[in-house]
């Protein structure tokens, strides 16, 4: 897919987001792009969401008491304005399927899952489900600082319906599992706030459910008891009977475990299906985002610079990292911030600067998923020789790149009095000023920095006794790989897959 | 049947159970006496009661057993008041339970009145010590009293329930609670004998019958009539009419009725509005 296709079907993303949505049904969520049907689509449905649609009351006007009630009844001010939270979400979980909602903060996952939990009823549309649900909007749900650990767990299986018995028999396994054995006839109120969340976390995960239903709870524990979740999560992935509902916002985790996942935007459901499809369309909502974040503070910014000359006095605020002589200098992405990196990725600058003197652009490039700064342009490369406010623009080839997340941040530097090969930062242009990108492709692999085309190992003939000649050792070309084992393998499946869903969904919008 | 009933209630019933174990584990938490307490503070309040009432102010129907018919009426009102001041904010109160939990939410009320059901418990438990301590003749009326407690219990929960649904949207219910609980406190015959309107004629008399005509007047004083004292006036003695007996009856019927209507139409909303 061309550089030029790409960024076509990125803006029509947004730009015609609702006939996409459409097009977004529940049978389409059980094929891969390729046609192919999902394994354990078979499995009978535990889950089934149809149409669903959720409006709230939001009062606009302080609407309590009946002093204001009376004025907003004489003025015919209605007091609430309807807000849409979810405008027709279908879809369908399968027995034994781990499965995934991501969306960003706002989006109508949490009232979701308390629509699913049935704590929220829908306006229109229905939820069935069969079999036992427990959910976990929230760890320890009921806990009392009071009551000892043991109490507090009866407790909160009682409150998820765990009769006295039921819970006998989960509670040696909870305790194990949250290693808490020799406190459990402490009161909670004695416990540190990371006991209290791992009993919580334990009740959760161990509370014997057919469906559970888990928001935001992975990041929970030290790192050994991380590591113990971890493999909690895997082993029920295997677990036919168990089906798991995950909302979260680590992609990490809905590639490590999810069978398949969804994205939900404004009430509605944008991406459904492919697990890698999803995370690469939440990851680009949030680079969008943060463009137009960075706009609106640029604009902001001028807006309050052209207020201080009218008025004279007035002092704008500026984002961090820029300052009164320096009040733009942003870093944005010109097309898609998701980019194969077959074409070089293209960028602009946008600064403004007045003082007299020479000065200087400096960009760096970071690697936001490995870590490290991958390049850096050095202090005194750019000198900029037009004051005011202007827009350049850098094309950064990046094809000797593996898949990865980057961020390129801009400084504006003058030459330092003292010192001539020196030169002082003036303004830097960081978070929402700073230009984020995402590079992805099927050629590519993950874990490494530079790719195959940038750097390889090359065999050669060894002079030891017991050394090698350079012909013994066969060299597997990435297209080569048969090995059914080999894991890299599957994730270039997979990663194939995504990208193919992701033009189909994006073509499908056109 | 029976299994499918069970089956439908079971979840209800383990959370009933573990909220209303919490609740009384919790109530006399970090103190000395712990559970004595609640059987010690009815004792001693009863005490004073009767010191103020049946010694200083010498309040009487002239039957020696009045004291003992003085505090079932004041514990049977105590669990009217204690049902409906902890009943009526419960579902604000849980409300974090509520909002992350699905489970039937009339198990908060019905829980609140649970609480305070134990409490009248162990007061009649202490009333029956100075029943027999003022050598009160029980009859054959005794067994006519699970009959009372059902009514008081359910006319008691479905006002509860009713105000339970108004507070989640507008609390000013409690206060006006707390001035109407008041009056129809002074409405009851609790502190005073019905007896005592009765003897002053006229006017009095004939509101002193209307009185009984409120469920609660009604069956607190079968409560004291069955239990302790056949002296006590009832609707049944003060009426012969039977469409006048059946008012409070009926009442309670409509009111238990109500009180579920209202809260099952809101109880969806509950979770949102709070």
């Amino acid at each position: 897919m061309s550089e030029e296709k790409m960024k076509n079907s990125m803006s029509s993303t947004s730009a015609s987001a609702s006939a996409q949505e459409d097009s977004v049904s529940v049978e389409s969520g059980e094929y891969r792009s390729n046609g192919e049907r999902f394994p354990g689509m078979d499995a009978p449905v535990v889950l089934d969401v149809h149409d669903v649609y959720k409006d709230f009351k939001l009062p606009t006007e302080q609407a309590t008491g009946l002093k204001q009630a009376v004025i907003n009844w004489t003025k015919g001010i209605r007091g609430y304005r309807w807000q849409h939270v979810l405008r027709g979400i279908s879809f369908q979980v399968h027995q034994g399927e781990f499965f995934g909602i991501v969306g960003r903060n706002g989006g109508g996952k949490s009232t979701l899952l308390k629509i699913i939990s049935q704590i929220y009823y829908p306006n229109k549309g229905s939820v069935s489900v069969s079999g036992k649900l427990v959910p976990f909007i929230e760890l320890g749900v009921g806990f009392n600082p009071e009551l000892t650990g043991r109490e507090n767990v009866y407790l909160n299986c009682a409150l998820l319906g765990f009769d006295h018995e039921q819970t006998d028999a989960m509670y040696d396994d909870i305790v194990e599992f949250a290693e808490l054995g020799d406190f459990m006839d402490q009161k909670l109120k004695n416990y540190s706030s990371g006991m209290q969340v791992r009993l919580a976390f334990s009740v959760a995960i161990k509370a014997q459910g057919d469906i559970l239903v888990l928001d935001e709870v992975l990041a929970v524990g030290d790192e050994a008891f991380q590591r113990k979740c971890d493999d909690f999560f895997t082993q029920i992935r295997k677990d036919p009977t168990k089906t798991v509902i995950l909302v979260t916002h680590d992609m990490g985790a809905v590639k490590r475990y999810c069978t398949r996942a969804m994205m939900i935007e404004d009430g509605k459901i944008v991406a459904y299906g492919d697990k890698e499809t999803v995370a690469d369309r939440y990851t680009l909502s949030n680079l969008e985002a943060e463009r137009k974040k960075g706009e609106k503070q640029a604009r902001k910014a001028a807006q309050a610079l052209a207020q201080k000359d009218e008025q004279g006095k007035a002092v704008p605020v500026f984002p961090n990292g820029l300052n009164a002589r320096v009040p733009i200098l942003r870093t944005y992405p010109i097309g898609s911030p998701l980019i194969d990196g077959t074409q070089p990725f293209r960028f602009g600058v946008e600064y403004q600067f007045d003082e007299p003197g020479d000065f200087y652009i400096a960009i760096a490039l970071h690697d936001m998923s490995r870590g490290g700064i991958t390049y850096d342009s050095g202090s005194k490369t750019f000198r900029i020789t037009k004051k005011g406010h202007h827009r350049l623009e850098f094309e950064l080839p990046v094809d000797q790149f593996n898949d990865g997340e980057f961020s390129l941040f801009t400084s504006l530097r003058v030459p330092n009095a003292s010192d001539p090969g020196a030169t002082d930062l003036v303004a830097v242009a960081i978070d929402a000023n700073s230009c984020s990108f995402v590079v992805r492709n099927p050629r590519n692999r993950q874990y490494a920095l530079l790719s195959d085309r940038a750097l390889q190992f090359v065999p050669v003939t060894s002079g030891e006794e017991d050394g090698l000649q350079a012909q013994d050792v066969i060299v597997n070309k990435p297209a080569e790989w048969k090995n059914p084992q080999s894991q890299q393998r599957v994730d270039e499946a997979q990663r194939q897959n995504a990208l193919g869903s992701l033009k189909q969904i994006t073509y499908d919008a056109q | 049947m029976v299994a499918q009933l069970r089956k439908r209630y079971a979840y209800a019933w383990t959370v009933l159970k573990g909220l209303v174990k919490t609740d009384f584990k919790l109530r006399y938490q970090g103190s000395f006496l712990g559970v004595a307490w609640s059987v010690v503070k009815p004792l001693l309040m009863f005490c004073v009661m009767y010191l103020v009432f049946a010694r200083f102010l010498r309040m009487s129907d002239g039957t020696p057993t009045y004291p003992v018919v003085l505090l079932l009426g004041i514990s049977s009102w105590q669990f009217v008041t204690d049902t409906t001041n902890v009943g009526l904010r419960a579902l604000v109160d849980r409300g974090d339970l509520l909002r992350k939990i699905h489970f039937p939410n009339y198990i908060v009320v019905v829980s609140a009145s649970m609480g305070a059901l134990i409490s009248y418990g162990i007061n009649l438990l202490v009333v029956l010590l100075f029943a027999v301590v003022n050598r009160v003749q029980f009859t054959w009326r005794v067994v006519l009293l699970p009959l009372n407690f059902v009514e008081l219990y359910c006319i008691t929960i479905g006002w509860t329930l009713i105000m339970a649904t108004m507070y989640v949207y507008f609390r000013d219910i409690a206060h006006i609670w707390d001035v109407f609980s008041q009056l129809l406190f002074y409405a009851t015959p609790i502190i005073y004998p019905l007896s005592y309107v009765f003897q002053r004629g006229g006017i009095y008399a004939r509101l002193g019958s209307l009185e009984l005509l409120n469920p609660w007047a009604q069956t607190i004083q079968d409560i004291r009539h069955n239990f302790i004292a056949q002296t006590q006036p009832t609707i049944w003695t003060q009426f012969s009419n039977w469409g006048i007996r059946l008012i409070p009856l009926i009442i309670t019927a409509f009111i238990l009725w109500l009180g579920i209507f209202v809260f099952r139409k809101y109880e969806k909303h509950f979770a949102e509005v709070m």
